[in-house]
């Protein structure tokens, strides 16, 4: 009885939600160590999950002081995103004329190759902190106009003349109706601009720095150190992960009303 | 069978009621501009609305019920003719107005005692007066016990129910319905009608209300309008001399059956039901 019990416990344990993808990661690891040893894969190529590890422990202190300028960069970025990107989309929602003249600009902007173009901002902005920052405004900045402009306008047309019947003004209508009613769509988007952030500031590293995680990758790939390479990726994606997630939380706190959260959020009907 | 004293007010003509009028309506027009020129939604309307009267216009879809509905809410500006609200033109939303849409539009991240205040706080009028207002509605609308819930824990009804209370919180004289209950189910929908029918008796409210079910119309009215199709006209109008408080046993009275029979035949000639 005990026994079956504690199996239960254990099985229940198994399929939680948050033990479901390392485990899927576990699984993932064993067959990568298994395919190189199997197949005889030189260290050069591909290193072994064991070696990255040992790799990260020894390096862990000047990885750790190397994330601080991407993680940095990033956060710059996005918040450039969101200071930017969400009243654009306002006026964009806002006006017709506004989203003739600056849509069409802003999906071709958009076209363009950012790694293409990062090179000019080292050129503009020097080996600093500034072209990192704004490589990852480029990229992080798009996905949240485009979802807010979403947000914004799909508000039903009863519901705006609702609140014309009340003779609420812009500002009324904005802060009580529209903005709230945009929010879950804001998150989305922001949730897409936190994680493509931090590939662009990598991207900034990439082409013009002596700093950041970027640097470290295109050092290591030079040396032929992929473990040490593997060991910066892997910290880049816990980079992503973790920011990713504070968004997330944000989000439940900010919106415990919405659709997707309800469940989460324990409510009962 | 005693002969259902049916009382035809005037036949597609205007016709101006004894008292004075709250609403008047005076050659309304509207046309759209498409890209096919000017494409005339309603012909000249004229008619008015008492004050305490119940007024529920008919029609197919498409007939304009609903345009002539914002433009006494002051939502859609009219083509031609005039609006007057107590003698004051209308050209913008009038404040002695409370609107109720098809769709309940509550704010999914308001509790429905938020949501029902919603009009207090726009028009900055005083809280604590209009809460008690508001507790009041709640009570009478049968909503006591789910002023903290959100819109999406309760039911369709329920989430009407609470935009008749937000419709009403401001104390408005006229309230305008625009088929409010065209998304409920049918019994649901019944006692929704007698609901409104005792809330509107209790209030003495000024209702329009707009709908195409037409025992609807005259469960509910002092006066029926039916509209023609499209470009829309008023086809006909009715009294319905039904005594109030009505409950649904009224369904059952020749008076009833008779109305709802005569004014089915006008969309029977239009070749029309729906």
């Amino acid at each position: 009885m005990e026994r079956r019990s504690r199996s239960g416990a254990a099985l229940r344990l198994l399929n939680s939600d948050w033990v479901r993808p390392i485990l899927l990661m576990v699984i993932l690891l064993v067959l990568w160590d298994l395919s190189v040893r199997l197949f005889g894969v030189p260290a050069y190529l591909v290193p072994k999950p064991g070696d990255v590890v040992l790799a990260m422990v020894d390096e862990w202190p000047r990885l750790l002081a190397e994330s601080v300028p991407t993680f940095t960069a990033t956060l710059g970025g996005f918040a450039l995103s969101v200071l930017f990107g969400i009243p654009i989309a306002m006026l964009i929602a806002g006006s017709r004329v506004v989203e003739a003249y600056v849509y069409p600009l802003l999906v071709f902007s958009q076209s363009i190759p950012k790694v293409a173009i990062a090179p000019l901002f080292v050129v503009w902005f020097g080996f600093g902190l500034m072209p990192k920052v704004i490589a990852a405004f480029l990229l992080g900045f798009f996905p949240v106009v485009v979802s807010a402009v979403q947000g914004f306008k799909s508000v039903d047309g009863e519901m705006m003349d609702l609140a014309r019947s009340m003779k609420a003004s812009r500002l009324q209508t904005f802060q009580m109706v529209s903005l709230p009613h945009a929010l879950p769509a804001i998150f989305a988007g922001l949730k897409v601009s936190i994680t493509l952030a931090v590939v662009g500031a990598v991207v900034g590293e990439f082409v013009g720095s002596n700093s950041g995680i970027g640097f470290v990758l295109q050092r290591s790939i030079g040396n032929f150190e992929l473990p040490l390479m593997f060991a910066a990726l892997t910290l880049l994606a816990l980079m992503g992960v973790v920011l990713f997630w504070v968004i997330d939380v944000l989000e439940r706190i900010a919106i415990p009303w919405h659709a997707s959260q309800r469940e989460k959020a324990g409510h009962t009907a | 069978m005693a002969q259902p004293q049916l009382k035809l007010v005037g036949e597609a003509e205007t016709q101006r009621l004894s008292g004075e009028p709250l609403i008047q309506i005076d050659g309304v027009t509207k046309t759209y501009r498409t890209r096919d020129g000017e494409v005339p939604s309603l012909r000249p309307i004229t008619f008015d609305v008492r004050p305490g009267e119940f007024l529920v216009i008919v029609g197919p879809s498409g007939c304009g019920k609903s345009t002539l509905l914002k433009m006494l809410a002051g939502l859609l500006p009219v083509s031609g003719g005039s609006i007057r609200i107590e003698g004051d033109t209308v050209t913008e939303p009038h404040d002695d107005t409370g609107i109720v849409f098809q769709s309940p539009t509550l704010l999914a991240w308001r509790s429905v005692l938020r949501n029902i205040m919603l009009p207090v706080e726009i028009r900055r009028l005083p809280r604590e007066r209009y809460l008690e207002r508001a507790h009041k509605l709640v009570e009478m609308t049968g909503l006591k016990g789910f002023e903290q819930k959100y819109p999406w824990q309760l039911s369709g009804g329920m989430q009407q129910r609470a935009a008749l209370c937000r419709a009403l919180v401001h104390d408005p004289k006229i309230l305008l319905m625009d088929e409010p209950f065209g998304a409920l189910d049918a019994m649901t929908r019944e006692r929704m009608n007698v609901e409104l029918q005792r809330i509107q008796h209790e209030t003495g409210k000024t209702v329009v209300l707009i709908t195409h079910s037409i025992p609807e119309a005259v469960f509910l009215a002092d006066r029926v309008m039916v509209m023609s199709e499209r470009p829309g006209s008023i086809a006909a109008t009715y009294e319905v001399p039904l005594p109030r408080p009505r409950t649904m046993d009224v369904m059952g009275d020749p008076i009833f059956i008779e109305l709802t029979r005569t004014i089915r035949a006008h969309f029977a000639a239009q070749g029309h039901l729906d």
